[in-house]
C-alpha cells in the first residue's frame, strides 16, 4: 500500500497512455472500444483511491512523488496532490469514462485515432492538475492542446476547421506568454520546482517590485482567463464546443475550462498574493459581467449548444467572482463549483448530444414535445438542467449559494454590490434554462419529424443515471467533498486575510453551511 | 624543414575522409551511372558520413590547434561536426529514394553533398577568417550546383542562379569585411584578434569605425547565409525551386555552419565591441521572425511556406544570438542541432512526397494523406509540433533554452516578441495539419513504396527530436561546454 500511495499519481497519469499502446494493438472498431472503455475505467477506479487515502487534515501536498528529470535546467518530475487538485482528477477520469461511453455510435470513423486522442487527452489534463513542477505543468498544459483541437478539427461539426483553428490559436497565445513568465520565474530561482518558488517567492526573497509582479501575475492569468473563458476572452468558446463531437464538448467544458480556475488558483494566487489582491476588482467585474452576458446571450441561442455554451461562460463566470473576492467559503464554494458545472454541463453537453444524433441538428425551433416520444430522457433533461439551475438538493445549488455567501462575506471593497449581481445572474440563469426546457421538452410535438423518436437506449440511460445520481450525491453530502478540501483552500485565503480571527471566523460560517 | 606532425592529419580527419569518399563517387560516378548500380553511389556516400562521424572521435581524441593555428579542434568545433555529418548522413539516405523516384540518379549529387559538407566542416572548426572563407566557398559552390539539379525545370535553374547571384554578391560582403577585420588589427586569426583587443591596435589608433564596418559587412555575408531579414529575399523562390531535398539540406546544414562562424566571429574576435553589433542582431532577429511568420501564413505551396518558416527559425537562433554570453552560444547550439533535426525531417516527408518532377508540393495535395499514410503523417506532424515548440520535442526544448537565455539577458522585449512570434507560427504549421488529417483528399496520390534508407532517414530525425525534447540532458551538456570552451 505505501508504494501504491508513492506512485498512484503517476500510475493515475499514464494509465490512459498504456491504454493508447493497447490501442494501437487491437483490431476492429468493437474491440477499440472496448479497450478504450476499459482503459478510462481503470483510471476512474484507480483515482478512487486518493480521495480514500487522502488526509483531509492536512493542507499540502500529498502523494509526492519527485524525480530528477533534466538536471540541467534544475526540472524535476514531480507530481502529487492536494484539494485542490484530488477531486478534479476524479472528475478527469469519471468524464472520460462518460466521455468513451458517449462516442459509442456517434463516432464512425477513424474511431482508433478518437480514442487515441481522448486517451492522450485525459492524460494530458491529469498531469496538468498533478503536475507540481512549472516545467511539467506546462509540458502537460500544451499536450492537452493538440489533441483536442484535433478531436474537434477531424470529428466536429460543419464549421469544425475555423473552430479548430481559433481553439490552438487562442490557446496558443496565452499560453506563451505564461511560459515566459514561468522562465522568468527560472531564472529568478534557478528551478521549476513549484513549492520551492512559492516558499521562496512568500518569503519575498526575489524582492519583486510591485510592477513586476502585476507582470507575472497578467502572464499566467491571461493564460488561465482565456481557458475560464473570463469575460472578454470568451469567443474561442461557443466555436469550439458547437463544433466539438460530444465527448470533446464533455472533456472541454469539464475539464478543461477547470484548468483556468485551477491554475489562477494553485499559480496566480498561490504565488503573486499582493498582484492578485490589487487586480482583484476589475477580474470580479469581469467575472460579473461574464454571469450576466453569458446568461443573456444563452436567452437568445437558437442553437442549443452554443445555448450550453454561452451558459457555461456565464457558470465560470460564478467561480471568478468565488476565487478573486478571497474569502474561505466563497473559494470552497468556487472549487465545488468548478466539480458541479463539470457534471452539471457535462451532463447538458450529453443531452444536446443525444438529440443530435437523433436529429443531426442543434436549431432550436426544430424541437418541442420532446417529453412525449421521449419521455426518460425527458425525465433526465429536467433533472439535469435543474441542477444547473441550481435547485436545492442538488448540487449546483450548494455551490452558487457557498459563492454568494463568501462573497457578501468578503472583506474585499463593494463586496455587497458584487454579491447583489452575482444574485441576478442566479436568476437569469433559471430564465435562459426554463426557456430551454420549455421549447425543447414541453409544447406541441409540432415537428413530424420528431414523432418518430426512439427513446434513450440502455448505454444511454446508464450515463445519463451516472450523473442524475451523482448530482443528487453531491447536493446532500458536499462535506464529503468539501472537507477535503478546506485544508488546501484555507492555505490558499490564508495570505488574503487581513487578521487570524476573520480567517477562523470563515472557517465557522463554512462548516456551519457545510452541515 | 619541418615536417607536419601527425596530429595535424588527425585533427582534420573527417574533412579528409569526407574528400576521399567524395573523389572515389567521382571515379566510380562514370561507370555507376544506371539503374541498381548507381546505388553504389548512395551507400558509399552514406558509408562515408559513417566513416567521418567515426573521424570525428578522432578528431575528439586530439584537440588542439593543427596548421598554424588555421583549424582548431575544440568540443565547439566536434559538436558542430556532428550536427553537420549527421545531418549530411540523413540527407545521403534520403537522396537513395528521392533521386531515383525523380530520375535523377547520378552520383555526382552525392559528392557534391560530401563536399559541401567539407567545406562547412572547414567553415565551423578554421579560427582563422582566410580559411573560414575558403571553408564557405567550398560549401557554397557545391550548393549552388545543388539547388539547380534538376537541370530541366526551369525553377530549378532559376533557384541556381539567383542563389549563386546573390550568393557570391553577399560573399563579397563577407571578404570586404574580412579586408576591413584584418586592416584593423593586423592578424587574420580569430582568436589573436580577441586576445590583442581590436579597438586598440598594435600603432595605437583606435579602429571602433572600422570595426563596426567589418562587423556589419561580415553580418550581411552571414545572414545571406541563414537567411535572417533583411537579406532573406532569395531563400522564398531559392527553396521553392531547388528540389525539396535540396532544400532540406540547405535549410540546415549551411545555416547552422553560417551560424558556427556567426558565433567564432562575433563572440570571440568582436567580442569587446558587442555593445555596438548586439544592435544589429536584435534588430535582425525581429525582422526575421516577424517577415518570416507573416510570410508564411499565406503560402500554399509547402516547400515556399517552409522557407517563410526557416526565416523566422532563423529569427529565434538570433534571439538566443543577442542574449551573448555562455547562454546566448550554448542555446545557439543547442537549437540548431534541434533545428537541423526538425527541418530535414519535415522535408524528408515533403520530397518523398513530391512525386516525379515534384508534382504534389501544393497543401491540397497533402489532404487525406494523414489516415491514408499514418505513419507518414504522424512523422511530419511530429516534427511540425517540433517546429511549433510544443512539448516533447526538440524544437520546444531549444525555444525554451533560446527564451530563456533571452530572459536571463534582460531582453524582455526581445523575448515577448519572440513568445508571440512562437503563437503566431502554430498557425500555417498547423495549416498542415488541417489538411493531413482534416480535410478529405480532392485527388487519390498514390504514393510511392517506402524504401528502407527512407525510413532509416526519417526514423532517426524521429528519434533525434524526440530524444533533444525528452531525454536534453547529453545534448544540453555538450552545448554548454562548446560555448564555454568557445569563450575561452
Amino acid at each position: 500500500m505505501d508504494f501504491l500511495n508513492h506512485t498512484i499519481v503517476s500510475w493515475t497519469i499514464f494509465l490512459p497512455l498504456l491504454g493508447i499502446v493497447a490501442l494501437l494493438l487491437v483490431r476492429g472498431e468493437k474491440q477499440e472500444r472496448m479497450t478504450a472503455l476499459i482503459f478510462t475505467t481503470a483510471t476512474f477506479l484507480l483515482s478512487l483511491h486518493l480521495p480514500f487515502h487522502f488526509n483531509s487534515a492536512e493542507g499540502g501536498f500529498q502523494f509526492l512523488q519527485r524525480i530528477p528529470w533534466i538536471p540541467a535546467f534544475d526540472i524535476h518530475y514531480t507530481v502529487g496532490a492536494d484539494g485542490l487538485s484530488l477531486w478534479l482528477a476524479v472528475l478527469t477520469t469519471f468524464l472520460s469514462v462518460l466521455g468513451v461511453l458517449v462516442s459509442w455510435k456517434s463516432i464512425k470513423k477513424n474511431v482508433k485515432a478518437f480514442f487515441i486522442l481522448l486517451l492522450l487527452l485525459e492524460c494530458g489534463m491529469l498531469g496538468v492538475f498533478f503536475s507540481l513542477d512549472l516545467f511539467l505543468f506546462y509540458l502537460f498544459w500544451e499536450v492537452t492542446l493538440v489533441p483536442m483541437a484535433f478531436l474537434i478539427g477531424i470529428w466536429g461539426h460543419e464549421r469544425r476547421l475555423y473552430a479548430a483553428i481559433k481553439f490552438f490559436l487562442y490557446t496558443m497565445a496565452g499560453s506563451v506568454l505564461m511560459l515566459g513568465c514561468i522562465l522568468w520565474l527560472y531564472n529568478l530561482s534557478g528551478t521549476f520546482d513549484y513549492m520551492t518558488i512559492r516558499q521562496q517567492m512568500a518569503s519575498g526573497l526575489y524582492h519583486l517590485s510591485p510592477g513586476t509582479e502585476m507582470w507575472l501575475f497578467l502572464g499566467f492569468f491571461i493564460a488561465f482567463a482565456i481557458k475560464v473563458p473570463l469575460f472578454p476572452f470568451h469567443t474561442w468558446l461557443p466555436d469550439a464546443h458547437t463544433e466539438a463531437p460530444t465527448a470533446g464538448s464533455v472533456l472541454l467544458a469539464g475539464v478543461l475550462l477547470k484548468m483556468g480556475p485551477y491554475g489562477m488558483l494553485r499559480f496566480d494566487l498561490g504565488l503573486f498574493p499582493h498582484a492578485a489582491r490589487a487586480a482583484a476588482g476589475w477580474i470580479v467585474v469581469l467575472g460579473l459581467i461574464g454571469i450576466i452576458y453569458g446568461a443573456l446571450v444563452a436567452f437568445v441561442q437558437p442553437n442549443m449548444k452554443k445555448l450550453v455554451a454561452y451558459s457555461s461562460v456565464s457558470h465560470m463566470g460564478f467561480i471568478m467572482v468565488g476565487v478573486f473576492t478571497f474569502s474561505l467559503i466563497g473559494t470552497q464554494g468556487a472549487i465545488y463549483q468548478m466539480l458541479n458545472h463539470g457534471v452539471s454541463t457535462g451532463g447538458l453537453f450529453i443531452l444536446v448530444g443525444m438529440l443530435y444524433e437523433r436529429r443531426h441538428t442543434f436549431d432550436l425551433s426544430e424541437y418541442g414535445g420532446i417529453a412525449k416520444v421521449m419521455p426518460i430522457y425527458a425525465g433526465f433533461f429536467i433533472w439535469i438542467v435543474m441542477s444547473s439551475v441550481g435547485l436545492p438538493l442538488l448540487n449546483g445549488f450548494v455551490g452558487e449559494f457557498m459563492i454568494m455567501l463568501g462573497t457578501f462575506t468578503a472583506t474585499v471593497a463593494h463586496a455587497h454590490v458584487y454579491g447583489m449581481v452575482a444574485a441576478v445572474g442566479v436568476i437569469v440563469g433559471a430564465m435562459y434554462l426554463l426557456h430551454w426546457t420549455r421549447h425543447t421538452i414541453w409544447g406541441e410535438l409540432a415537428n413530424a419529424t420528431n414523432k418518430v423518436l426512439h427513446d434513450l437506449d440502455r448505454r444511454e440511460i446508464f450515463v445519463l443515471t451516472t450523473i442524475a445520481l451523482l448530482t443528487l450525491f453531491m447536493g446532500v453530502a458536499s462535506p464529503y467533498f468539501l472537507n477535503k478540501t478546506s485544508a488546501t483552500t484555507a492555505q490558499v485565503v490564508q495570505p488574503f486575510q487581513p487578521n487570524p480571527a476573520v480567517q477562523s471566523a470563515g472557517l465557522v460560517v463554512r462548516q456551519g453551511a457545510g452541515q | 624543414m619541418n615536417l607536419v606532425p601527425t596530429e595535424f592529419y588527425l585533427r582534420i580527419l573527417p574533412e579528409i575522409v569526407l574528400s576521399v569518399f567524395a573523389l572515389l563517387i567521382m571515379v566510380i560516378a562514370g561507370p555507376a551511372r544506371h539503374g541498381s548500380r548507381a546505388r553504389v553511389n548512395g551507400w558509399l556516400a552514406f558509408i562515408g558520413c559513417l566513416v567521418a562521424l567515426a573521424a570525428v572521435m578522432v578528431q575528439a581524441a586530439h584537440p588542439g590547434d593543427a596548421f598554424s593555428s588555421m583549424f582548431r579542434v575544440d568540443d565547439f568545433t566536434i559538436f558542430l561536426h556532428v550536427v553537420l555529418i549527421a545531418a549530411t548522413a540523413v540527407i545521403v539516405l534520403l537522396a537513395m529514394d528521392y533521386l531515383p523516384q525523380q530520375g535523377l540518379e547520378r552520383g555526382e549529387f552525392y559528392a557534391l553533398l560530401l563536399f559541401a559538407t567539407v567545406g562547412m566542416g572547414f567553415m565551423v572548426g578554421s579560427v582563422e577568417l582566410i580559411m573560414i572563407f575558403i571553408g564557405l566557398e567550398i560549401s557554397s559552390i557545391a550548393t549552388y550546383v545543388l539547388c539547380g539539379y534538376r537541370r530541366h525545370n526551369s525553377h530549378s535553374t532559376e533557384a541556381s542562379l539567383k542563389y549563386f547571384l546573390l550568393g557570391s554578391f553577399a560573399t563579397a560582403f563577407f571578404l570586404y569585411g574580412i579586408a576591413l577585420l584584418y586592416g584593423a588589427s593586423g592578424t587574420t586569426n580569430l582568436y589573436q584578434m580577441a586576445s590583442q583587443g581590436l579597438h586598440i591596435s598594435p600603432d595605437g589608433i583606435s579602429h571602433a569605425g572600422l570595426v563596426l564596418a567589418a562587423a556589419g559587412l561580415m553580418f550581411i555575408g552571414l545572414g545571406f547565409k541563414v537567411s535572417a531579414a533583411p537579406f532573406q529575399m532569395w531563400t522564398p523562390d531559392v527553396y521553392e525551386g531547388a528540389p525539396a531535398l535540396v532544400t532540406g539540406f540547405m535549410s540546415a546544414g549551411p545555416k547552422a555552419a553560417a551560424f558556427a562562424v556567426a558565433l567564432r566571429v562575433f563572440y570571440v574576435a568582436l567580442q569587446d565591441s558587442s555593445a555596438t553589433w548586439f544592435w544589429m542582431i536584435w534588430a535582425a532577429a525581429i525582422l526575421s521572425m516577424c517577415l518570416g511568420n507573416l510570410g508564411a501564413l499565406r503560402q500554399t505551396n509547402i516547400k515556399r511556406m517552409l522557407a517563410y518558416s526557416s526565416i523566422a527559425q532563423a529569427g529565434y537562433v538570433l534571439v538566443a544570438f543577442a542574449a551573448l554570453g555562455a547562454q546566448g552560444a550554448s542555446a545557439v547550439l543547442f537549437y540548431l542541432a534541434a533545428y537541423v533535426a526538425m527541418n530535414i525531417g519535415a522535408f524528408a516527408v515533403i520530397s518523398h512526397w513530391a512525386h516525379r518532377e515534384e508534382r504534389y508540393v501544393e497543401l491540397k495535395d497533402y489532404a487525406g494523406l494523414g489516415f491514408r499514410f499514418p505513419w507518414l503523417g504522424f512523422c511530419l506532424s511530429v516534427f511540425l509540433f517540433s517546429l511549433i515548440g510544443v512539448p516533447l520535442t526538440g524544437g520546444f526544448f531549444g525555444k525554451l533554452y533560446v527564451f530563456q537565455a533571452a530572459l536571463h539577458a534582460h531582453l524582455i522585449g526581445l523575448t515577448v516578441i519572440a513568445l508571440l512570434n512562437s503563437a503566431l507560427a502554430a498557425y500555417y504549421y498547423l495549416r498542415v495539419m488541417v489538411y493531413l488529417y482534416m480535410r478529405p483528399q480532392e485527388q487519390p496520390i498514390e504514393c510511392a513504396p517506402f524504401t528502407a534508407p527512407l525510413w532509416l532517414a526519417v526514423a532517426s530525425c524521429l528519434g533525434v527530436t524526440f530524444w533533444l525534447g525528452i531525454f536534453p540532458t547529453q545534448a544540453l551538456d555538450f552545448a554548454v561546454k562548446s560555448a564555454q570552451q568557445l569563450l575561452h
